[in-house]
């Protein structure tokens, strides 16, 4: 039993991000990298929430394997997702990467304090957003022993 | 010092392993992949505590920008040594990677729960393992975005 999913079976990530740029940037990359990769979006921070405890539409979503979460967004920011996770016991364990525009040094140690998993900045370059992303597969996805899914849906 | 010379910033990484043998590989290995480290050891849990809070012999040791946390260890364990990082408000900030040989699921999921930054099996095999050192440079040191040292902390004069 090999505890990583990632580099086997189907992984699944949740990306949490209002951009539709960034969305089909990421999805694109995310392809190239790693086309065994589940990307599911969540638009704004309500959503996020709903999504990870398979409520109204989501009633049947996958536990992610890996969140991505950008800071600014709209109806509940994600800060307070990052909060929301990081306090939730069945929730927690799952690695949570920020990835936002956002160097502002207080976001930086804010994120670290809620205990992110790890902080992002995202490249304005195309080249160089493309390459973080297949960062963030080969390291998280291809290296990183991830926590076991739990028996879901 | 023993470091090597460098110019520009250095980061300071605490690797916290008892065995001496993983402890030369590590070293080699982050040598190769970047000259700017400046690999700190602890050998057992209270020593990496006494770094931490800088009691004792290490007084003045640097505040690291990321651990690499071994789990079995004398003294105090890893998994002790988690808990408490992760306890204290100036530490907790401090990216910790557990890096082990086990495989044990309860492991894998009691240290993502004690809020592990990420946790990363030790290859048996050289060659994976450097790959596995080199990775942790690539995307912790590289990519990542560390957190600062807060004002007021003790920091290196480099």
């Amino acid at each position: 039993m090999k505890p990583n999913r990632g580099k086997e079976a189907h992984p699944q990530v949740l990306l949490v991000e209002d951009s539709p740029g960034d969305i089909r940037l990421t999805r694109e990359a995310f392809r190239d990298a790693n086309e065994s990769v589940y990307l599911h979006v969540a638009t704004d921070g309500v959503d996020a929430m709903t999504f990870l405890k398979h409520e109204g539409t989501h009633l049947h979503s996958p536990r992610p394997d890996l969140i991505l979460l950008d800071l600014n967004l709209p109806k509940m920011d994600g800060r307070q997702v990052l909060a929301h996770i990081k306090a939730d016991d069945s929730l927690k364990m799952i690695p949570t990467i920020i990835l936002t525009t956002s160097d502002a040094e207080a976001d930086v140690a804010y994120s670290y304090k809620l205990q992110a998993n790890c902080y992002l900045k995202k490249p304005v370059q195309l080249e160089a957003f493309e390459s973080l992303v297949k960062s963030i597969n080969d390291f998280w996805l291809m290296k990183a022993t991830l926590p076991q899914q739990k028996q879901t849906t | 010092m023993s470091a090597v010379q460098h110019d520009g910033p250095v980061i300071e990484v605490l690797l916290v392993e008892d065995s001496p043998g993983d402890v030369r590989l590590t070293k080699e290995a982050f040598r190769e992949a970047n000259g700017a480290i400046r690999l700190h050891v602890a050998a057992d849990g209270v020593e990496a505590m006494a770094f931490l809070r800088r009691e004792g012999v290490h007084a003045d040791a640097p505040r690291p920008d990321l651990i690499l946390l071994d789990l079995n260890l004398p003294k105090m364990d890893g998994r002790e040594v988690l808990a408490h990082i992760k306890e204290d408000a100036g530490l907790k900030t401090i990216p910790t990677v557990i890096l082990t040989t086990s495989e044990a699921e309860a492991d894998i999921l009691k240290s993502y729960q004690l809020q592990a930054n990420c946790y990363l099996t030790k290859p048996v095999q050289l060659e994976a393992f450097e790959t596995v050192v080199k990775s942790i440079n690539d995307f912790w040191l590289t990519k990542v975005k560390l957190p600062q040292p807060l004002p007021g902390t003790v920091e290196e004069n480099s």
